[in-house]
Formats: C-alpha cells, sequence, structure tokens
C-alpha cells in the first residue's frame, strides 16, 4: 500500500537500478537537473544562431552557416519549446522540486518512488522526441512555441509535416510527465511530512512548488485535448481549427493560453521559492511576511486561471472581453508586488553575506521586477494593441522568465550543490558567472525594449528590407554580441560545476547555517535522507532570534533556545 | 516560561503521514482533478460550438440512440459490479470479489464491442471524423473516452488475476480496487455527459 515504507533504507546494488533507473528522488531529480541543463545548450544555441541573424542577415554564422527564413521559423520554435517546456520545467520542478521537497518536509522519499522514475523516463522520451524532430524530413516544427492555427494546423502553410506531428507528441508527453510528477509531489508533500511539520512550517519552496503542481495539473487538461484536436486535423482530415471545414482558429488559442498562461507561473513560482530560501539564509533575517506569502502565492495560482485571454486581445475576440481580461491581469499583480515587496523587506536591514547565491537571487528579484512592472503595459488592452507582436512583448517575457528560470535556477544550484554532491562550489568563478550573467542579460533586452516600443516587430527574419527598422540595427548587434557574451558567460559556471564535483572543498553538513530540514541531514544525504527520521518543533526561517545564542535555530532544535528573556 | 514554551511546540505535533486520505487514494484523486480538466475542455468546446452552429442537428441524427443507451445501461452495470467487487473484498469474500472484478472486464469490454458495431455503422454510411464538425467531435470524445475505457478494462484485468493467483490479497494490496474503482466511477461519469450530448440532443 504505502511504496515509500516499502524500499528499504538500502539502495539498490547493481549500477542500473542505482543510477539509472532509480527511484531514489535525489538521483531522479539529478537526472532532470543533467537533462535540462543538456538541453539548455539547444535552447541557448538556438538563440545564438536567431540573434546572429538578427544583427548580421545573411551571413556565414560560425558553427553553422547561413540559415533560411524557413529555418528562422523553425528556430524559434525549438528555441521557445526547449526553453519553456525542456529547460524551465525539468530544472525547476523536475530538478529541485524533485530534491528539495522529501528533504524539506522531513521525508525519507516521495510518496511514489516509481511513478516519479516513470516521470523522469517519459520526459526524457518527450525530449528525444523533440530533438529527433529537428532532423525529419520538412524539418521541426515552425509555427511558434505557441504553435497557432491554422499556421501549425495547416502543412501547407509551413511545408512541415513531420516535424509538427512529432511536436505535438513531443509535448503531449512531458505533459504526463509532469503530471505525474506533479501528482507526486502534491500527495508527498501532503501525506509524508516528518511530525512537527505542519502546514505553516513548510519551508516557501515547498509552498511554491505544490501551487506550481495544482497550477499546472488543473491548467493543462484542456490543451492536451486541443492537442490530440490539432493532430486530428492535422492527420484525420477533421477542421477543430480550420474555418473552411467549419472550425476555429481562436479556439486554439483559447485552449493553449489558459494553459499557457498559469504555465507562467508553474515556472515562475518555483523560481521564487529558491530566492526565497536563499534570501533570508544570506541576510540573517526570517522571510517578511511568510503567511501572507504563502496566501499571495495561492491568490495568485488562482487568478492564473482568469488571464488568458490578455494574449488574445488583437487576435479577433470579442472586443468585450479586453476590459475584463486586462482587469484580472492588472488585479494578479497584487499578490506578485506582495511577494516581491516582501522579498525586499527580507533583505531589508539584514546582516547580507554576499555568496554567489545571493547574488543570483537578488539579480533575479531586480530582474523580474522590470518583467513584472512592463507586463502592466502589455496586461492593459489599450497599450498592448501598440505594443503586441513586438520586441516589447520578446523583451519582456525574457524579463521574467529568465530571472525566474536561470537567476533562480543557479542560485538554487550555488546554494544547493553542497547538499547534491557534498563539495563546495568555488566561490569566485560563482560571482564572475553572476557578472557575466548580470550584465549580458540586461544588454541583450533592454535594447530590445526599445525597439519594441519603436514598432519592431517580432519573427521577422530579416529587418534590413523596412526602412523604419534600418536605424534600428545597431540595437540588434548590441543585443547579439551581448548575446554572445552571456553564452561564453556561463562557461565559468561549466567548468565550476563539473571540477567542483571533483576537486571542491568537502561540505559539511550545514554550511550556511540553514534552518531547514534538508541541512539536518549528511551532505549529500544518505538513501532514505534522514539517518533518523526528523521531529520539527519550529518555523523554517527562525534567524537572528533577539537573545538567542546564534543567528540559526534549525527546525529541529528542541530547546527553546531563548536564554535570556529581559525582565519587564 | 522555558517549559510551558517547549510545552507549546510539543502540543503543536501532527503525525504527517497518517494524513485522513491514503497516499493512493489521494494519488487517484488529483489524477482524475486533472482528467475533469482534459474532458471539460473538449465537453466545454462541444457545447459553445454545438450552440453557435444549429446545422449540427442533420448530422446528429445519424447515431444511433439505441445502440448508444444500451451501452449506457452496459457501463452503469459495471460500476455496479465495480462496487461489489470493493464491498466484497473488504468483508474478505476473496472469491467474490474475483468472479465481479471479472464482470466488471467483461461488461467493459461488451461496451466497446457495442461501440465499434456503432463506429463500423458510422464508417460504412460515410460518416468519418472529416464529415462535418459534429462527427470530429463525436470522434474525438468517443474515441478519448473509449481509450479511457481500455485503460480501465487493462488496471480491472490486472487486479483480477491477481485475485485469483492471491497475490492482490497477499500483498495487501486490496484497496487497489478501491482505486480502480474511483477511474472506473470517474470514466462511467463521462459518458453520462456523453451520452446526452452526443446521442439525445
Amino acid at each position: 500500500m504505502d511504496t515509500a515504507i516499502a524500499h528499504a533504507h538500502q539502495p539498490p546494488a547493481s549500477f542500473l537500478r542505482r543510477y539509472v533507473f532509480s527511484i531514489d528522488h535525489k538521483v531522479i531529480a539529478k537526472q532532470y537537473l543533467t537533462l535540462s541543463l543538456a538541453m539548455a545548450l539547444i535552447g541557448g544555441f538556438t538563440a545564438y544562431l536567431i540573434r546572429w541573424q538578427l544583427a548580421w542577415p545573411e551571413t556565414d554564422i560560425p558553427g553553422w552557416g547561413p540559415i533560411g527564413p524557413d529555418n528562422y521559423d523553425a528556430l524559434i520554435t525549438m528555441h521557445g519549446t526547449v526553453m519553456i517546456f525542456f529547460v524551465a520545467m525539468p530544472f525547476l520542478l523536475g530538478g529541485f522540486g524533485n530534491f528539495l521537497i522529501p528533504l524539506m518536509i522531513g521525508a525519507d522519499d516521495m510518496a511514489f518512488p516509481r511513478l516519479n522514475m516513470t516521470s523522469f523516463w517519459m520526459l526524457f522520451t518527450a525530449s528525444s522526441l523533440i530533438v529527433a524532430s529537428m532532423f525529419v524530413p520538412g524539418g521541426p516544427a515552425a509555427a511558434g512555441w505557441t504553435s497557432y492555427a491554422p499556421l501549425s494546423d495547416n502543412p501547407i502553410y509551413t511545408g512541415v509535416t513531420w516535424g509538427q506531428n512529432l511536436w505535438i507528441l513531443a509535448v503531449a508527453l512531458e505533459f504526463a510527465s509532469f503530471l505525474m510528477g506533479g501528482i507526486n509531489f502534491l500527495v508527498t508533500a501532503l501525506n509524508l511530512r516528518a511530525p512537527g511539520m505542519t502546514l505553516w512550517r513548510m519551508p516557501l519552496m515547498v509552498w511554491m512548488e505544490l501551487t506550481a503542481a495544482v497550477v499546472f495539473l488543473l491548467s493543462v487538461g484542456p490543451l492536451v485535448a486541443g492537442a490530440l484536436m490539432l493532430l486530428m486535423d492535422r492527420t484525420l482530415g477533421t477542421g477543430f481549427f480550420r474555418p473552411d471545414r467549419g472550425g476555429d482558429p481562436l479556439l486554439w488559442e483559447h485552449l493553449f493560453w489558459f494553459f499557457g498562461h498559469p504555465e507562467v507561473y508553474v515556472v515562475a513560482l518555483p523560481g521564487f521559492g529558491i530566492m526565497l530560501e536563499v534570501l533570508p539564509v544570506f541576510s540573517r533575517k526570517p522571510v517578511f511576511g511568510y503567511r501572507m506569502m504563502v496566501w499571495s502565492t495561492l491568490a495568485a495560482g488562482l487568478l492564473s486561471f482568469l488571464v488568458w485571454a490578455h494574449h488574445m486581445f488583437v487576435s479577433g475576440m470579442d472586443p468585450r472581453l479586453a476590459t475584463p481580461f486586462s482587469v484580472t491581469t492588472i488585479l494578479i499583480s497584487v499578490p506578485f508586488a506582495v511577494l516581491v515587496f516582501a522579498m525586499i523587506a527580507t533583505v531589508w536591514g539584514g546582516s547580507i553575506q554576499f555568496t554567489s547565491a545571493m547574488w543570483f537571487a537578488l539579480g533575479g528579484l531586480a530582474t523580474f521586477m522590470i518583467g513584472g512592472v512592463t507586463g502592466i503595459f502589455l496586461g492593459s488592452a489599450t497599450t498592448d494593441i501598440f505594443l503586441h507582436g513586438t520586441y516589447f512583448v520578446v523583451a519582456h517575457f525574457h524579463y521574467t522568465l529568465f530571472p525566474v528560470t536561470f537567476f533562480g535556477g543557479f542560485a538554487g544550484v550555488y546554494y544547493w550543490y553542497p547538499k547534491m554532491f557534498g563539495r563546495m562550489m568555488n566561490e569566485v568563478l560563482g560571482k564572475i558567472h553572476f557578472l557575466f550573467t548580470f550584465i549580458f542579460f540586461n544588454a541583450i533586452f533592454i535594447p530590445l525594449f526599445i525597439t519594441g516600443l519603436r514598432g519592431n516587430p517580432r519573427r521577422l527574419y530579416e529587418m534590413s528590407n523596412y526602412d523604419f527598422l534600418k536605424p534600428m540595427q545597431s540595437l540588434h548587434v548590441i543585443a547579439t554580441i551581448a548575446t554572445i557574451g552571456l553564452l561564453l558567460g556561463q562557461l565559468p559556471f561549466v567548468a565550476n560545476f563539473v571540477l567542483s564535483m571533483f576537486f571542491g572543498k568537502k561540505a559539511q553538513d550545514n554550511p550556511w547555517h540553514a534552518n531547514t530540514l534538508e541541512w539536518a541531514t549528511s551532505s549529500p544525504p544518505p538513501f532514505g535522507n534522514f539517518a533518523e527520521p526528523p521531529t520539527v518543533y519550529r518555523d523554517p526561517y527562525e534567524y537572528s532570534v533577539p537573545g538567542a545564542s546564534q543567528d540559526w535555530i534549525a527546525q529541529t532544535a528542541p530547546e527553546p533556545f531563548i536564554t535570556t528573556v529581559a525582565a519587564d | 516560561m522555558s517549559n510551558s514554551t517547549l510545552a507549546a511546540h510539543t502540543a503543536t505535533f501532527d503525525t504527517g503521514s497518517a494524513a485522513s486520505l491514503p497516499s493512493g487514494k489521494a494519488g487517484v484523486w488529483w489524477f482524475l482533478a486533472s482528467e475533469i480538466m482534459v474532458f471539460g475542455g473538449l465537453i466545454g468546446t462541444y457545447i459553445l460550438f454545438r450552440v453557435a452552429h444549429g446545422g449540427w442537428a442533420e448530422q446528429a441524427s445519424h447515431v444511433s440512440w439505441r445502440l448508444g443507451a444500451t451501452n449506457t445501461l452496459v457501463l452503469v452495470t459495471s460500476s455496479l459490479t465495480m462496487i461489489l467487487a470493493l464491498n466484497a473484498s473488504r468483508t474478505g469474500r476473496h472469491q467474490r470479489a474475483a468472479h465481479f472484478l471479472l464482470l466488471t472486464v467483461l461488461l467493459g469490454l461488451t461496451f466497446l464491442g457495442i461501440k465499434s458495431i456503432e463506429y463500423t455503422r458510422e464508417i460504412r454510411e460515410g460518416f468519418v471524423p472529416s464529415s462535418g464538425m459534429f462527427w470530429s467531435f463525436y470522434y474525438i470524445m468517443t474515441g478519448l473516452h473509449g481509450l479511457h475505457i481500455t485503460g480501465g478494462i487493462i488496471f480491472n484485468a490486472i487486479l483480477y488475476f491477481g485475485a485469483t493467483r492471491g497475490t492482490l490479497w497477499s500483498g495487501g494490496h486490496g484497496n487497489r480496487i478501491e482505486f480502480a474503482g474511483l477511474y472506473w466511477h470517474f470514466v462511467d461519469v463521462v459518458w453520462i455527459f456523453l451520452f446526452p450530448l452526443l446521442y439525445l440532443s
């Protein structure tokens, strides 16, 4: 009945069972992490090709050659698909969610370890399919990561046949994988908490992963149906999304964005969760407004189901829908503003330690705010009508997704690496990595905000064909040089990640003096996580408690620790 | 002071693992929640299209409501046998539970059989998925539902073989009948929505 109890606290002996088809959540987390970083190479390389074409059109791209207009469409499609579905989600949910949820709540593993393994290998299959789709006749899908119909529906528009079908299959498999993963997250956190770990004592990272899991679970269904319809349109001659057969292309946009917008929060919330673990530890202060943050997160999750049509202001839907969706969209910025301000207030007045993890968390917070604020312009129908489909949108969503995925994700890697691999990462390389990432990321997308405001349409293969775009070419060149800088700036990270595994300083169990349960076991934790099942006595963020003998009090500390109480 | 603080902490223990819902059951419920969104999306889309396009009534008149009604009866009966199997397993009558599981499997196969007769007739009359929007929806909805029925038959068959060999009982997996039952009832309820929407409206 209870599979978590059924597997004994001994790691399996065979190599295959231990490292490949493992049911240990920590091994599976590392598999997700590795897969997402490998896919990030593809995502990064496509970005390089796209940016090179935009800066120096139709020239030989070093390491590739010239790309044609058809390939350009395929490249932007693959960039978006790979980065969202095969980098951000496996990195933040598969990797960190899997690693942290059982450790943070004091469980020995996930509720369904075998299902966990299945989720990963299903994602691996999906990743293989999306990579394979790049090599089939007709090329990979070229209708954008949103696969708008009828562009994606009727092969005569793109010339893509099998590529689009494989795209649908790969994404559907990815959905199934994260559905199973999400169910596992939810059941684990609700059923396997250690004694004393009440819901209100769970670290915010767990709350964020859970909310993300619920939001994903409830938003993806209609798109699964939509994917099936699209596949039938392409293979069985139905016409769900084709006006000439009685269907409606807008239906796809509704089904897609009903999922697609919540999906942004599925990625964003775990990224916030990482920042929220890192910020209090390196500020030596409790998080500001723990309960308010949880309520805000849940409110954001709820509201995320009511905002999708703000992607469709100029799509031809009933214009009377624009105002309600503008209102809900502006409304959702309230809980996010609460989160952002609470993060700032957490750091405010703390004794800040500028570790690499802290730099990335702060960098993520700073850049996300730009993404959030520019979102207000796009959420309001009046301004969106002008900005829709321009580089302003491109810059905006990169300013939301990049901070959570990469700043948040890297903060997580620097912070939990000692727990994952038992060794410390090099802090100097880490800070160089941060500096490159922070400077070049902003140098790419600030110029694109400007070109977007000047009306530069996105998804254009060659801008030199349009006179009004010619003065903006230098901004595109800046963005491209910065892209190359950003990609090269990841080399210190790769070196650090690989070399620290062998040559890093041995990590102590709790190198950062943090309170949460994952630091109450050895680094790396043994199979089964805890030598002794932990008991929880405290809230997760009791830092710098007045009168305490040290500035952190672990969640497992039973003594009151308050040695002196001021007499009044 | 310090003693009372400690006492307050120990008093707030909750025994995490002894949650009110067993893990397996909670997992099935979350799965069903996501399934509701899949079928909910399809059914909602269908209703909106149907309301907007009156011309579908002519297409819809070609389905056989008699076969559909028979299938409804078959499926509702299979839900009953599933409950009887669960009931028997809970009262320790393992032989009886196995029989009712087999009956559920057979009723599921009957449903698929009748459904294939319907499909055959309709395709012979020239009504294929591309014959019009009604038929597109008809095939995608009944097709996806049929796949779910097939999945349910497979689960139930595995349980049946486990029940006859005794591994279901000796392994302490008896409550898997309940989990499979939850799923089977869900698939049944989906049909209860599909039948009036596709056959009667």
